[in-house]
């Protein structure tokens, strides 16, 4: 991974953004970097990448890591095509996160935060995703899978591996048009 | 020029001086601890909350108390306010809570670690603290790295005064280390071993208020008790040169930064300083440190020779049955 | 039926397009505040509407706006809190999906009002789409000189952006959202100064909620006076309330302030009562930092008047029989509920969102957790249950930030409200054998 590079397009995005900040203030773009870089490389962020993403704002690479394991979307380590993150907080959990998360468990078997062994899936449990009203909740990528039953759970995952995709926060979500 | 008043002692400071400052210009007892705030370093202060203090009257203008106790070294004197410190049995409770967080995944190795004896949160959990931990689980531990050739890191012992981010920010020409994570699984780190190869990085040792920065080049292993420190000098090219030593016998152990009482460095050394002169013909002596620093040191909790930890750490600490006291984990 | 404002064309299909909005009076607050007000015009609306902070703590936002210095030659900024994080609220996620206009043309008057020429919209980063759905309304808003430069010829400027988080609570500290706004870590700032003087990039900024800015549009169209007039008492306005939990309609509800309570949970028109037939056993009624409140407390104060949805009736009776509005994150619980278990998963939350910076709350959280854990699997002693107090207060008032508060208020309550399920836990750790399958309430094997 020594010749990592954003694709044309990227690049062209990531520019855009640094011209949101004032002068001497590039450093603001840091985060939706980020996120394009996480999408683009495999959905997680390699030292390698975090210092492509330091000399491209000129600032020191440390300053990306302190960022990076802050925020909880950030992977450091690799993640399957497919990361299910499950809410297991408040409302979510008193209508069963808990049952989607061991049912999950069981059918990849998997243990939360572990990926399956053919890469395609890593499960993740998180903290409320702002979608109570309709819990128990899970997003994967863009997009939000509401008022979750076991079956729907068990669908989706089936729809997740014949797409065969991964799946990143920056796709045009399926389930919404805009 | 603001006058304030502080568990009773009234004293006029300069525009935009502190809580803290106010206090330590008066001295004495009334003086709040600080673990994190550090006068040189812009910006420090804040994290830790050992050094907070009730404001009993906020100014002559606005007499209300605030509402909170504040942390006296981020908080700016204003005319007329009242501050309570030691009067307050409410601020010496809260004291307490803090020294127990902060106490309460440290490991507790002061038998082995080379920072015991000038160590600020030994001195802090002696004068402020609890006598025995309520924590019942398992510490949290990381695995010890080298920051570079001449510094460790024993992240396990890490209060996360942020005062190494600072020295690295604003002393040296550029940082490699910071904190990764977040919460109590925050770490000083480098991420992945970048070595931190500055001129001025070696202070990072002597700000750290724990053990959690250490000297890989302090010899002999000494405990700190065992070495007598000297104030010395060399021309250098680098930094003032005005340092001390820590000599065992003839030999130089170890040499750091000059220390005023609050245990802050007076001046900032160079590593070369620090770190490669180890003969003592490389200096010129100007006589033994005065330590008057409110410290275990000077107060004889240990005599210089003699270390007396153990009873120190038993009336401190009860480890829980399962645990060796010195373990490391 | 409570008036609306904020969702008043909310069954109107397409309302989310340029097109549709503008029908249906969109940009009329625009309009309105650049030709025939002025600025400080505007700010007075405001202030005579009685606005208060929708974002949790409630502050009158007239008055927030009236503190933003103005140094000449210095820029201005105007924040949009959509970090939307605290646990139960949902409801700044439905009106920027469903009116993402609302939020922009509240964005354009409220920046003109403060005289902002560059305004953010902080949204967290799991919304990544709604951020797409925010940029597209942008764009329109752009192509039909509502934002970019001599908006309506006034010779004002406005730039629009909207920025994503990347899954931090704390970053809805209006502080540590500022600093990830800078591209750093989220680390509440050390207050004073405050953002009004010292803000984005070291300018006075204002921070606002999502909420807050969209119902500065009624309040400018229909005049700060007649807002006025809507709820009750000091209370004014309507509030979204994102109400989740046991019940039979989940889902957002603009209220009215100053609807009771218990007409709020057991009428068709909002939650329509208890989820199965159950009974009520608490309410944590403004996001889970809010103190939990039994059925009792919840549904009558203490002195046996009916509570009413608004801030001053919430809150009534202080923290030892009280609550508050909070950010109207209504989290509602039947009988089988565990109050302890609950109290772990918050905990937990808070344990796994502390930033880390100050001793209090990076270690008290975690030790609040732990023990928490070892009540819930029959470890506990009853000493544990003087223990957890005892830290819960040595971290409140004592941190960087209020989150050290909002991890201590629930922990406080619970114990207030429901110590006997806490001894329960202790004494009879047989009995948790069933308690284990509480929480499962759901039969999610249908599909
Ligand atoms: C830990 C914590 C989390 C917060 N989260 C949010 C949030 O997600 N959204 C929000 O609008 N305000 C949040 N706030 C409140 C903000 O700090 C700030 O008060 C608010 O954005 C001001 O806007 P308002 O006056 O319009 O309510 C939070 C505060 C704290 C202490
Ligand atoms: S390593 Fe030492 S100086 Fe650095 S943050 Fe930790 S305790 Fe402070
Ligand atoms: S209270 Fe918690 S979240 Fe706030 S600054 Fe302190 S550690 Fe960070
Ligand atoms: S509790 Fe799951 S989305 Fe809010
Ligand atoms: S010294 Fe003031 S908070 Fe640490």
């Amino acid at each position: 991974m020594n010749n990592i590079r954003f694709s044309d397009e990227s690049l062209a995005l990531v520019q855009k953004m640094i011209q949101r900040y004032p002068e001497g203030r590039q450093k603001s773009a840091l985060i939706p970097m980020l996120h394009v870089a996480q999408a683009e490389f495999d959905g997680w962020l390699a030292p390698e990448v975090m210092d492509y993403i330091a000399s491209l704002l000129n600032i020191q690479p440390v300053e990306v890591y302190e960022v990076a394991s802050f925020y909880s979307m950030f992977n450091l380590k690799p993640v399957g095509k497919c990361v299910i993150e499950v809410c297991r907080t408040s409302s979510c959990w008193l209508l069963g996160a808990e049952d989607v998360i061991r049912h999950l468990e069981n059918k990849l078997s998997v243990k939360v935060g572990g990926t399956t062994t053919d890469g395609m899936f890593t499960l993740k449990s998180v903290e409320c995703l702002g979608s109570c009203g309709t819990a128990p909740m899970m997003q994967v990528g863009a997009d939000y899978y509401e008022n979750l039953t076991l079956p729907k759970v068990d669908q989706l995952v089936e729809k997740f591996r014949h797409d065969g995709k991964r799946k990143c926060y920056t796709d045009q979500p399926e389930n919404v048009t805009i | 020029m603001p006058k304030v008043t502080i568990d009773g002692q009234m004293i006029e400071v300069p525009d935009g001086t502190t809580i803290l400052q106010a206090a330590r210009m008066i001295g004495g007892p009334i003086v709040p601890p600080a673990m994190c705030y550090y006068s040189s370093l812009k910006t420090s202060g804040g994290y830790c909350r050992t050094c907070i203090v009730k404001v009993s009257k906020g100014s002559e203008k606005d007499p209300r108390p605030m509402p909170k106790p504040v942390a006296s070294c981020r908080t700016t004197v204003m005319d007329g306010m009242e501050v309570q410190n030691i009067t307050s049995p409410e601020v010496v409770e809260a004291r307490k809570g803090v020294v127990e967080f902060l106490l309460l995944n440290h490991p507790l190795d002061c038998p082995i670690c080379d920072q015991a004896g000038e160590c600020h949160l030994q001195d802090l959990a002696y004068e402020h603290g609890l006598s025995k931990t309520r924590y019942e689980f398992e510490r949290r531990t990381f695995e010890k790295i080298d920051i570079g050739e001449k510094i460790k890191l024993h992240m396990t012992r890490c209060i996360l005064c942020y005062r190494c981010v600072k020295v690295a920010d604003q002393v040296t020409n550029k940082r490699v280390h910071g904190v990764m994570n977040r919460g109590d699984v925050a770490e000083i780190s480098t991420y992945i071993q970048h070595a931190v190869d500055n001129d001025f990085s070696g202070n990072m040792i002597d700000v750290c208020p724990v053990g959690a920065l250490t000297d890989r080049t302090f010899r002999f292993q000494s405990r700190i008790w065992n070495v007598n420190p000297m104030d010395a000098h060399r021309d250098c090219k680098t930094c003032s040169g005005k340092v001390t030593l820590w000599m065992k016998g003839n030999d130089v152990a170890r040499v750091s930064a000059r220390k005023d009482k609050y245990g802050e460095v007076i001046d900032w050394i160079c590593n070369d300083c620090r770190f490669e002169k180890k003969d003592a013909h490389d200096w010129q002596m100007d006589g033994p440190t005065n330590i008057e620093r409110h410290s275990v040191i000077s107060q004889n909790h240990y005599s210089l020779k003699e270390p007396a930890h153990k009873p120190l750490l038993n009336t401190l600490y009860t480890a829980p049955a399962d645990r060796q006291l010195n373990s490391n984990n | 039926m409570g008036k609306k404002l904020l969702l008043q064309h909310d069954h109107v299909p397409g309302i989310h397009s340029y097109e549709v909005y503008r029908k249906h009076g969109g940009y009329a607050s625009v309009e309105k505040a650049m030709k025939q007000l002025s600025a400080e015009a505007v700010v007075e609306e405001i202030k005579k509407s009685g606005l208060r902070g929708r974002g949790g703590a409630g502050f009158p936002t007239g008055m927030k706006w009236s503190f933003l210095a103005k140094p000449p030659g210095v820029p201005r900024y105007l924040v949009c809190n959509a970090d939307e994080s605290e646990p139960g609220t949902f409801k700044d996620r439905y009106l920027m999906e469903r009116h993402p206009h609302l939020l922009i043309e509240g964005m354009i008057t409220s920046s003109f009002a403060l005289g902002a020429n560059t305004s953010y919209i902080y949204i967290r980063g799991e919304y990544f789409y709604v951020s797409r759905i925010l940029e597209k309304a942008i764009e329109e808003a752009y192509a039909n000189g509502w934002l970019g430069k001599n908006i309506l010829g006034t010779g004002y400027d406005l730039d629009l952006y909207v920025q994503v988080g990347a899954g931090a609570y704390i970053c809805g500290e209006e502080t540590a959202l500022l600093e990830s706004l800078e591209g750093k870590r989220g680390n509440p700032r050390i207050k004073p100064p405050f953002p009004a003087i010292a803000g984005l990039y070291g300018c006075p900024t204002v921070v606002n909620n999502v909420e807050t800015i969209a119902a500065v549009v009624p309040i400018v169209t229909m005049g700060g006076d007649e807002y006025a007039k809507i709820g009750i008492g000091k209370s004014t306005g309507t509030k979204l309330i994102s109400a989740s939990g046991h019940i039979n309609k989940p889902g957002v509800y603009e209220i009215e302030l100053g609807v009771p309570v218990e007409e709020f949970i057991y009428s068709e028109e909002y939650c329509g009562g208890i989820k199965n037939g159950k009974q009520l056993k608490a309410v944590v009624a403004g996001g889970s930092s809010v103190p939990i409140l039994p059925a009792h407390l919840i549904l009558k104060t203490v002195n046996g008047e009916p509570r009413l949805m608004s801030y001053e009736s919430l809150s009534d009776g202080g923290f030892a029989t009280g609550t508050m509005l909070g950010s109207g994150g209504f989290i509602v619980m039947d009988e089988d509920t565990s109050i302890v278990k609950n109290l772990w998963n918050f905990t937990r939350f808070y344990h796994h969102e502390s930033c880390g910076q100050c001793s209090p709350c990076r270690e008290g959280t975690g030790w609040m957790e732990k023990i928490l854990h070892r009540i819930l699997h029959g470890h506990g002693k009853i000493s544990d249950i003087d223990l957890l107090w005892d830290i819960q207060g040595k971290i409140e008032g004592k941190t960087i930030c209020p989150l050290g508060d909002a991890a201590a208020w629930p922990v406080a309550a619970a114990i207030r409200h429901f110590r006997s399920e806490f001894e329960e836990y202790v004494k009879n750790p047989g009995s948790i054998q069933d308690v284990k399958h509480y929480y499962r309430l759901n039969n999610l094997t249908e599909a």
